[in-house]
């Protein structure tokens, strides 16, 4: 029998643009494919490769100006085609060309004998960069022991993938995944599912977790299990990272495939397609979507970032999201509207008229102005954590670093505070708000 | 026709503008051009990219519907009235309401355009959008007002609210107190004589010709609650103005002597609905204080005493009278000024509905304590927040420590 965890306190958003489960045949490497230091929180870049170097699969690209064992490696063989550079030469995107199939990889030592072995290997194949720790949400520190481990198998954002398609055929990649994480902590490792798909694994604690969005986000299941306390450190991970975790400990090589959903009202076709990690957009989407008057989000609605079509596919490399930029410019009175297609969580619009399977068309306006926090209380209907968000907010506004730790910020990534952010009636950017709190919090305590 | 309405706004927007010709009005189009117009803003390149419909507009729109049941009726209560008054018990409907509303329109237009005003001023001094805030509480001041008081002390009153308890706490969403109850504070405490009394709650002059005539012999202005507190005795009679003993349905429904839109525990029971329904009101506050009050007013009830008349009325009667249901419904649901923790919100709830029936019992006097009870809610609303956010922290600090 497995624990069961209802979670109350969410909410599932339907949006319009839906793909099915089918996922297409994956098409051969070719074209552009990018490395994005943002992507890597917590990671300061320095360049191992120059502009038109050679790179093979596998091979790191970019290393942690204060962690040089930690790397991220190209997805693709090929060259370095360029390297995009913002304001004060920031390293924005590092550009590189595919080469001709078929394309060989850099291969890694298979032994897990010890916890020492299986650091090095995660730190050299550049795994190690797509985990997460908390506090922070940063790549984790490889001094630290992490207390516990945990591994989200679903992803229950708006238009999501269904795990099913990263899990199907890849179960004893994921079974031996875990126990290569299990040899990383003294405490648990723990892998939050799906009542449908309750997966059980010889190396780990299966948790259910049954309910609206964020039941699927990591944070949510850490707090319900074991929360983070002032000191301790865990890591937050997903499936996909636990497979491809366990494909290199068997074969010796690190797989860059990840199947992407794209989706969304503006897409022509919602499908999943197989395809590998840090593709440029205009390769992925093609045709598929109507640029006119568009956002595309790399990721979800909820906690992506904006693409132009000349972009990339961004970490956790798993959703593509396009919808419209603004709908209707010129929207009379919109306050007033008495429209049933209107959305709100709250019955303040007449969406609780409707069905509750009902899709609903969102664009990007934010749909009013900011004002300060009104609607006290607000944020605890879709935050379902033991934490008082609006104060942690106002503690973070503050620059309280007491009040900070005391409500419960090392608990919290940004993504947190999405839902929270999407129904608050003042617009104010939760999200932003933490992200830099949790900076400031680093920088003053490290 | 939208579209030209639009295009004209976008034209004439860069004169408000820094270094336009009227950049001194800038918040006041902002306000207007968004007020009429969904703004365009849309999200930032990271965050969330789609919001929720409901927003502060919204929001406040939502409560001023919830009033108007209790606003009509009261305008019709104010007639109603006066026209009793003069001796016609039964006035046309279309009388009586005709002569509440042009009773009270004025001090709704008072009330918004000195609050609007000063709220527009400020705006624009901290480049601030118009913050919607007193959308609500400008309909809210004149509707816990006596009929009788002056529009000019309206305007004192709620200018000095304005300022003194939402502006220089930093607008709405910052202020401690409730603005509105503040503007009958102002009141009660600046001008006694005409916020209580037995002259006050009843309409006394005829405008425009209608309502008017000779008051009747049996006349009595008093409220029933002041009657109760003046009668001295264990079986205090409520009666309307002309005599007439009032039954519980009476003071249900609310066509008694009393604060213009404070009378019908009916319609503002209508109005909280729509706040629970829309989920704009806590129902934890709402139920809290009704249970507050309740359970009080039984324990003064259980041992009643007739140097406190008050304890000799049933709880029942007790909520529909005076200001409770009122307070209870629109005032202690302020988002801003009531507690914002779920527990703390039970807490605050029960401590407002106990305490103003506690000053309208023991305290001879104050008739009426639903005021001073939100009031003092308000005040204690940031320490239950902290005790219940201290015990979260402790919770975490145990936690930590094992």
């Amino acid at each position: 029998m497995l624990d069961l965890i209802r979670i109350k306190k969410g909410l599932d958003l339907n949006l319009i643009g839906e793909a099915d489960g089918k996922v297409s045949q994956p098409t051969g490497i070719s074209g552009e494919y990018a490395i994005i230091p943002d992507d890597f929180y917590g990671l300061i870049p320095k360049l191992l490769k120059k502009e038109g170097e050679t790179v093979l699969s596998g091979e790191a690209v970019l290393y942690d100006k204060n962690h040089p064992e930690v790397v991220v490696t190209s997805p693709v063989s090929g060259t370095i085609k360029k390297i995009i550079r913002g304001e004060r030469r920031k390293i924005l995107a590092v550009v590189i060309e595919a080469g001709s199939e078929p394309q060989t990889a850099k291969t890694f030592k298979t032994d897990a004998g010890s916890a020492e072995q299986v650091k090095t290997t995660l730190l050299e194949s550049g795994l190690w960069a797509l985990m997460r720790q908390r506090p922070y949400g940063i790549i984790p520190d490889k001094d630290v022991t992490p207390r516990d481990i945990f591994v989200t198998t679903f992803d229950s954002a708006p238009l999501a993938p269904d795990h099913c398609l990263m899990m199907d055929g890849n179960e004893a990649n994921f079974e031996k995944g875990l126990s290569i994480l299990a040899k990383l902590t003294n405490g648990n490792v723990y892998i939050g599912v799906t009542p449908n798909h309750p997966y059980e694994s010889k190396s780990a604690t299966s948790v259910i977790f049954e309910g609206p969005h964020p039941a699927g986000n990591v944070g949510t299941q850490i707090a319900h299990i074991a929360p983070v306390n002032k000191g301790e450190t865990v890591w937050a991970l997903d499936a996909e990272t636990v497979i491809r975790i366990g494909k290199l400990f068997t074969e010796g090589k690190v797989d860059y495939s990840c199947i992407v959903t794209i989706a969304g009202e503006k897409v022509k076709t919602p499908q999943n397609v197989k395809t590998t990690m840090g593709i440029s957009l205009k390769t992925l989407l093609g045709n598929n979507i109507d640029g006119n008057n568009t956002r595309i989000i790399a990721g979800n609605v909820l906690t992506g970032v904006q693409e132009q079509l000349e972009g990339f596919l961004h970490f956790p490399y798993r959703q593509i999201t396009a919808i419209p930029e603004i709908s209707n410019d010129c929207e009379f009175m919109g306050w007033a509207s008495l429209s049933p297609k209107k959305y709100s969580a709250s019955r303040t619009f007449f969406s609780w008229l409707m069905p509750k399977s009902k899709k609903y068309s969102f664009d990007a306006k934010i749909n009013g102005g900011e004002r300060a926090i009104i609607m006290a209380g607000e944020y605890d209907k879709v935050f379902p954590m033991d934490i008082y968000a609006e104060y942690l907010i106002k503690a973070i506004i503050a620059r309280d670093i007491d009040k900070m730790e005391q409500l419960g910020i090392y608990e919290v990534v940004p993504e947190d505070f999405a839902l929270c952010e999407f129904i608050d009636t003042s617009k104010i950017e939760l999200q932003r708000i933490v992200k830099e709190g949790l900076d400031y919090l680093r920088k003053e305590t490290n | 026709m939208k579209r030209s309405l639009k295009n004209y706004f976008d034209k004439i927007k860069p004169q408000f503008r820094p270094g336009g010709k009227f950049q001194k009005f800038q918040s006041v189009f902002d306000g207007f051009d968004s007020f009429l117009f969904t703004p365009n803003t849309t999200s930032q390149r990271i965050g969330v990219h789609i919001h929720d419909n409901n927003d502060s507009k919204r929001t406040m729109i939502i409560v001023v519907l919830a009033l108007i049941p209790a606003l009509l009726f009261g305008m019709y209560n104010v007639g109603y009235q006066r026209y009793l008054s003069i001796g016609t018990p039964e006035p046309a409907f279309f009388d009586a309401f005709l002569y509440g509303l042009l009773a009270v329109l004025p001090k709704i237009v008072v009330a918004y355009v000195v609050g609007l005003g000063i709220e527009f001023i400020s705006a624009q001094i901290r480049h601030h959008e118009i913050q919607e805030g007193f959308l609500v509480s400008g309909i809210l001041i004149p509707m816990i007002c006596p009929i009788e008081t002056p529009v000019w002390m309206i305007a004192v009153a709620t200018a000095f609210s304005v300022i003194f308890v939402k502006e220089v706490f930093g607008g709405t969403g910052m202020n401690i107190f409730n603005v509105a109850l503040m503007t009958r504070a102002f009141l009660f405490f600046a001008y006694p004589s005409k916020m209580s009394g037995d002259s006050v709650f009843v309409a006394s002059d005829s405008i425009f010709g209608l309502g008017s005539g000779q008051l009747v012999d049996s006349f009595t202005g008093a409220t029933p609650l002041g009657q109760i507190a003046t009668s001295g005795s264990l079986t205090p009679a409520v009666t309307g103005i002309t005599g007439n003993e009032l039954s519980l349905w009476d003071m249900f429904l609310g066509l008694i002597p009393g604060s213009i839109g404070e009378t019908s525990t009916l319609f503002i029971l209508l109005g909280g609905l729509i706040l629970l329904f829309t989920g704009i009101a806590s129902w934890r506050i709402m139920l809290s204080v009704f249970v507050g009050g309740f359970v009080m007013a039984f324990i003064a009830n259980t041992f009643p005493s007739a140097t406190y008349p008050g304890s000799a009325i049933s709880p029942l009667e007790h909520i529909c009278l005076g200001g409770f249901a009122f307070a209870a419904v629109f005032m202690a649901t302020d988002p801003v000024t009531a507690a914002h923790t779920n527990i703390g919100k039970y807490i605050y709830g029960f401590l407002v509905g106990a305490l103003a029936i506690l000053i309208r019992i023991y305290n001879s006097g104050y008739p009426e304590g639903a005021m001073l009870a939100v009031l003092f809610g308000n005040a204690f609303a940031p320490l239950i927040d902290y005790c219940v956010i201290e015990s979260n922290i402790r919770r975490r600090m145990r936690r930590a420590k094992r």
